[in-house]
């Protein structure tokens, strides 16, 4: 079990003023900081009520006026949705390169590096194992505090490597999304990440695993259109803003007002897009009765069906340093030895 | 089948004849130029030495004048300064170059085809005119091809959303792939999007779930793909046609995860810095396959290919028959298997990614 950090912590956290946050749109309306003392109130972005941040804190970050689900931060989600004591995180120490070089105000692997360092985690996916209400799954959770959630090479890598967990021990994946999209900084780097992941979660299907998504606000562009998307059910909390194109983006591009309601998951449940919409009071009942329907759908874990023996075992012990021997190195290791938590 | 559904060598749309071809003697050479779309501030001195030979030659056929010297030795220069100017481009200049409005497109490359029967429709809501796809012969290869379309006079660009596809779109590409998988035919998918259409109606149709499922359905296809990023390869709206065995890019495309403009408008909020964002995302064809995105890249004439139209697709013609020759004959489930292999691999860097340990 990890170390969690505060929720509070985690809020305050979240209010980099380089990330879209809820929030900022309250503070935009304050004209005087007086007039918001200490960030104790904010806005809800919602139905503009005013709330006091410990009882939105309390209710789970969810609006006690009109039950608006606010972004719940990546490590609030993993504790309020798994049984204690059951979180055992992988593939943490994973980071990633600036291998383009890229430079927007400051350098990306500086971006990166601070980024990791106010959040005490290395990207801005979560992965581990767990259980919800006794089922044991594997848990990829996407943190929109880390750079919008944002998928760059080592969150498609870490998301197929869930996948490849989760195909190797015959657990059930359960994703939570709240991105931006894909992460420019890693230009077409990042694109391919939409395939890769796609690629490990066909071979998870191909393999008669089961898969949930649950898309919470926000959850555009490259993620939508990759891996949330196709998985087996795709859920998503009230509210959120799913789509593949941002709102402004589409309202520059036509000129126009979006309807009210256009791209929440009230209105892509209608269109059919969505499996159903589950309020985060009921996720973890709700996912606990999804997850029964998985059990005995697992064919194995023939890890040679799609990758070559060599390259699986190294993968999954998550990138540490593995103190094998090369001829052990090479074969088949299904017992994934756990990671060491991170804090 | 009636001739409304064949699209053979007298679609009027382009032709890469007429592409080709220099245009008749006509209008004053300022005028030409202007005609031909907006101009590259960098083709200038290109266009003026053009225009100079057309000159000269029209005068040598309304007069009696002996200008044959001249005109070879402008031609030599004009080579020269094509030389100079295409070896040294700037990644935005090179986008510029792939949206070039005379730059062969889908429809051109259709006429490199012997036999094309285009088929319409995603049986689901309607038939996107930026997806063209349907039964294609060149040479001895019969396969399924899929492609972006753009259009090429300002009413067919209009119609196809300036190549940006709707849902439909994509399941009309996916219908089709799937038709081919059935009847063992490889498919070559053609890109040249600026990206997926962003708008009501595609949202409210699932845009990015007809993405999705296209990339993740591309993983399982029996038979062989052979992708080619032909101008524009634009994020999400690319990849969704854009998962092959083989990833091909003309030397002047490009293909990035947003448009030079909307990272500048993002990152800078400014969408004159597009040239620097052009620098900073990578997006040339050495970038791409020094990073290891792309398998190969296609060269294009000297100037690019809207400067020697029939050049380029014979030599894309070529390329695609070969790539179809090595993939066929491979048994499906190895086929699969290397498929997701490569993409699960793609980019790799020592020790990085994939992850390795050890």
């Amino acid at each position: 079990m990890s170390k969690e950090p505060d929720p509070k912590e985690v809020a305050e956290q979240t209010e980099d003023p380089s990330e879209r946050k809820p929030g900022r749109l309250s503070r935009l309306r304050f004209s005087k900081k007086k007039d918001m003392p200490g960030g104790l109130w904010l806005k809800c972005e919602n139905c503009s009520s005013l709330i006091y941040r410990k009882e939105l804190e309390a209710a789970g970050r969810v609006c006690p006026s009109c039950s608006f689900h606010f972004t719940l931060p990546g490590r609030q989600r993993v504790q309020s949705l798994l049984d204690p004591g059951s979180w055992e995180e992988v593939f943490a120490d994973i980071t990633g390169l600036d291998r383009l070089s890229f430079t927007d105000k400051i350098p990306y692997s500086e971006k990166l590096a601070k980024t990791a360092e106010r959040l005490g985690q290395n990207e801005a996916l979560i992965c581990g194992r767990g259980s919800i209400e006794g089922r044991s799954v594997i848990l990829a959770v996407l943190d929109f505090s880390f750079m919008g959630g944002s998928m760059g090479e080592v969150v498609g890598e870490k998301l197929a490597l869930a996948s490849d967990l989760a195909r190797v021990e015959g657990r059930p994946l359960v994703i939570f999304t709240s991105s931006g999209g894909a992460r420019m900084h890693e230009g077409a780097l990042s694109l391919m990440q939409m395939a890769k992941t796609c690629s490990a979660l066909q071979s998870l299907s191909d393999a008669g695993g089961m898969s949930i998504c649950v898309m919470t606000h926000p959850t555009t562009g490259g993620v939508t259109a990759s891996f949330a998307s196709v998985c087996d059910l795709v859920l998503a909390e009230p509210g959120a803003l799913i789509g593949f194109a941002g709102p402004r983006v589409i309202a520059a591009t036509l000129k126009q007002e979006l309807p009210p309601g256009f791209q929440r998951a009230e209105f892509l449940i209608k269109k059919g897009m969505l499996d159903g919409l589950v309020s985060r009071s009921e996720l973890r009942p709700m996912l606990g009765r999804l997850l029964d329907y998985a059990k005995g759908s697992h064919v194995g874990g023939d890890v040679e069906d799609d990758l070559a023996a060599d390259e699986v075992p190294n993968r999954l012990s998550g990138g540490r340093t593995d103190s094998r021997t090369p001829s052990e190195r090479g074969k088949v290791r299904l017992d994934v030895p756990s990671a060491e938590s991170s804090n | 089948m009636s001739d409304k559904f064949r699209k053979s060598k007298s679609d009027k749309s382009s032709s890469a004849a007429k592409t080709g071809a220099k245009p008749a003697s006509g209008p004053a050479a300022g005028k030409r130029r202007s005609s031909e779309g907006p101009a590259m501030p960098f083709e200038h001195k290109i266009l003026e030495i053009e225009d100079k030979i057309q000159e000269l030659k029209e005068l040598a056929d309304s007069t009696s004048f002996d200008v044959s010297g001249e005109i070879v030795s402008l031609e030599e220069q004009l080579r020269e300064v094509i030389s100079k100017t295409y070896n040294d481009l700037t990644p935005w200049e090179r986008v510029n170059v792939a949206r070039h409005p005379k730059r062969p497109v889908t429809s051109d490359y259709i006429q490199m085809l012997d036999d094309f029967v285009e088929l319409h429709g995603d049986r689901t809501f309607g038939d996107d005119p930026a997806m063209v796809t349907g039964m294609a012969t060149m040479g001895d290869r019969r396969f399924v091809l899929i492609g972006h379309r753009k259009g090429r006079t300002v009413k067919e660009r209009l119609e196809c959303n300036f190549g940006c596809a709707h849902p439909e779109g994509y399941r009309k590409a996916w219908r089709k792939m799937k038709l081919a998988e059935k009847l063992g035919l490889p498919i070559v998918c053609l890109i040249n999007t600026p990206g997926a259409y962003p708008g009501i109606g595609a949202e409210e149709r699932g845009q990015a779930m007809a993405i999705a499922e296209n990339i993740i359905g591309m993983f399982s296809l029996k038979v062989p793909i052979v992708v080619l990023v032909i101008g524009e390869g634009g994020s999400g709206g690319a990849l969704g046609i854009g998962v092959g065995d083989r990833v091909l890019m003309m030397e002047h495309a490009y293909y990035s995860v947003i448009s030079p403009e909307g990272c500048a408008a993002i990152l800078w909020k400014n969408g004159e810095r597009s040239p620097e964002a052009a620098e900073a995302l990578k997006l040339t064809s050495e970038d791409l396959t020094a990073l290891g995105v792309v398998d190969e890249i296609i060269p294009e004439p000297l100037g690019g290919a809207h400067r020697a139209p029939a050049e380029a697709i014979a030599t894309v013609k070529e390329t695609l028959l070969r790539h179809l020759e090595e993939l066929d004959g491979i048994p499906a489930d190895e086929l699969i298997r290397a498929r997701r292999l490569k993409f699960r691999n793609i980019a790799s860097i020592e020790g990085r990614f994939p992850v390795v340990s050890g």
